[in-house]
């Protein structure tokens, strides 16, 4: 499969094959990785980080992955200290940093941005994020993760809770479970529901789709819940806010109903949706959650640049 | 069927089954009533053996662009172009929804890149009937009266 030179800007864009082969290439990393300590499949190469809105995680996720591979990363994490304050363009910006690096990673507050950024450049362009549409490295670390803790993703019965309104990571994520025979739960206030062509995608696909109120009703029913955070950020209005937030709290009264082998997921950072005793429980699996991103993006930017694979 | 009592123009455009109530749109994304247009004829909720009414729009010493057409498409997807010169139909047409639609319709998303940057907006047909379009830009699919809004 050739990725060289290929983008990743949506879960769209990829076919069931594309996320097993990347999922495939980040388990054989991580092995890796545990083996030998570092890699340097990557030297020579520069990522650059484009962060036009701020995200630790990801962008530190991306550089460990980057570092780990044996290249090196330059970029800036706040569009405050680049010339787009001066008003240049963004297509200016990217064309401009084309010339420093081998592969880019953007994430922008606006929809479309990394498509945007993808045609102007000539590298390939990883999307880490554009507004409230997609977040693909995201997905493809969450399906790792679900992978490597059920060892399977068919049959699988999933709760996505929280706001699924704003929420770009359910999304994406609910795009790229149609792929596999799972049943999903849409668990979230009446405000922050999932979009309705998501969710006709989502059945036109075969999946089993049921939407709820009710998250202590539905905890028996699932394997895994996903949780998301109320993002006061994406809120057009403060009001709107105010009315759902911190609607769920997930808590170990709450696992109580929950089956035996219920992992919890969140692509962090949490507010109050989980309470912090759930932690030590067995049912979480967000730190791990978290330590998938490292494998899954060396494996996206080693395919990119065309050193693996 | 009675016959129609609509003038015949000696040249341009007849744009015929637009679907009954639809002609303002048409003629105000063609810009028909700006200054120094052609003499505009409209005929409004005429029987229609394939609509069961219709309208149909003439417009005198005006031919359409590719893009016009595309345009009328969106709006009208049954109707047909005839290009008349002479007093006579030289070239007969039906409108078609391409797979892309490129620089006529704005996405309705305001936070889209395609509303901030130097990019025209583009459009991929989801589904023709009904219409469904997904922005290329942010994903967001765009249906109905969103569509004749945003044109």
């Amino acid at each position: 499969m050739d990725w060289k030179g290929r983008d990743v800007i949506s879960v769209r864009d990829f076919s069931k094959e594309d996320i097993e082969f990347v999922l495939k290439t980040a388990e054989w990393l991580e092995d890796e990785l545990k083996e030998k300590g570092s890699l340097d499949y990557a030297r020579g190469k520069i990522l650059a980080t484009l962060f036009f809105e701020p995200s630790t995680r990801t962008r530190l996720s991306f550089e460990s992955a980057m570092h780990r591979l044996g290249g090196s990363v330059i970029g800036f994490s706040s569009a405050s200290s680049t010339s787009v304050k001066k008003g240049e363009s963004l297509a200016d910006t990217i064309k401009t940093v084309e010339q420093y690096s081998d592969v880019i990673v953007i994430r922008h507050p606006m929809e479309g941005a990394a498509r945007l950024a993808a045609e102007v450049a000539e590298i390939p362009v990883i999307n880490a994020g554009d507004g409230s549409n997609q977040h693909p490295t995201q997905t493809l670390l969450d399906i790792y993760t679900i992978k490597r803790a059920f060892g399977k993703i068919d049959g699988l019965t999933i709760g996505l809770l929280g706001d699924l309104k704003y929420g770009r990571t359910v999304h994406s994520l609910a795009e790229a479970l149609a792929f596999y025979d799972v049943e999903l739960y849409l668990i979230s206030p009446e405000l922050l529901r999932m979009p309705k062509h998501i969710i006709e995608e989502l059945r036109e696909k075969g999946v089993r789709v049921h939407e709820t109120t009710d998250l202590k009703g539905t905890i028996p029913e699932l394997d895994l819940l996903y949780v998301t955070r109320i993002q006061r950020e994406r809120f057009p209005d403060e009001e709107e806010y105010l009315k759902v937030k911190g609607s769920y709290q997930v808590n170990c009264s709450l696992l109580e109903n929950a089956k035996e082998g219920l992992k919890v997921m969140h692509p962090l950072p949490r507010v109050d949706e989980i309470h912090p005793e759930v932690d030590k429980s067995e049912h979480a699996l967000y730190f791990r959650q978290v330590f998938s991103g490292v494998p899954v993006r060396m494996a996206l930017l080693g395919l990119t640049l065309g050193v693996l694979g | 069927m009675p016959e129609l009592k609509i003038e015949v123009i000696p040249e341009g455009t007849v744009i015929d089954h637009i679907p009954a109530g639809k002609w303002p749109k048409v003629v105000e994304i063609l810009r028909l009533t700006k200054p120094n247009g052609g003499t505009l004829l409209i005929a409004s909720n005429v029987p229609s053996k394939k609509l069961g009414r219709k309208d149909i729009v003439k417009v005198e010493g005006r031919y359409l662009s590719e893009e016009e057409v595309n345009k009328i498409a969106l709006i009208a997807p049954n109707a047909t172009v005839n290009i008349v010169k002479d007093y006579k139909i030289v070239e007969k047409f039906k409108v078609e929804i391409p797979d892309e639609i490129v620089g006529i319709l704005t996405c309705p998303n305001p936070n889209c890149v395609s509303n901030h940057e130097h990019v025209l907006p583009k459009f991929h047909v989801e589904s023709r009937e009904p219409l469904k379009l997904r922005c290329h830009y942010c994903e967001r699919t765009v249906e109905g009266d969103e569509i004749l809004g945003n044109l």
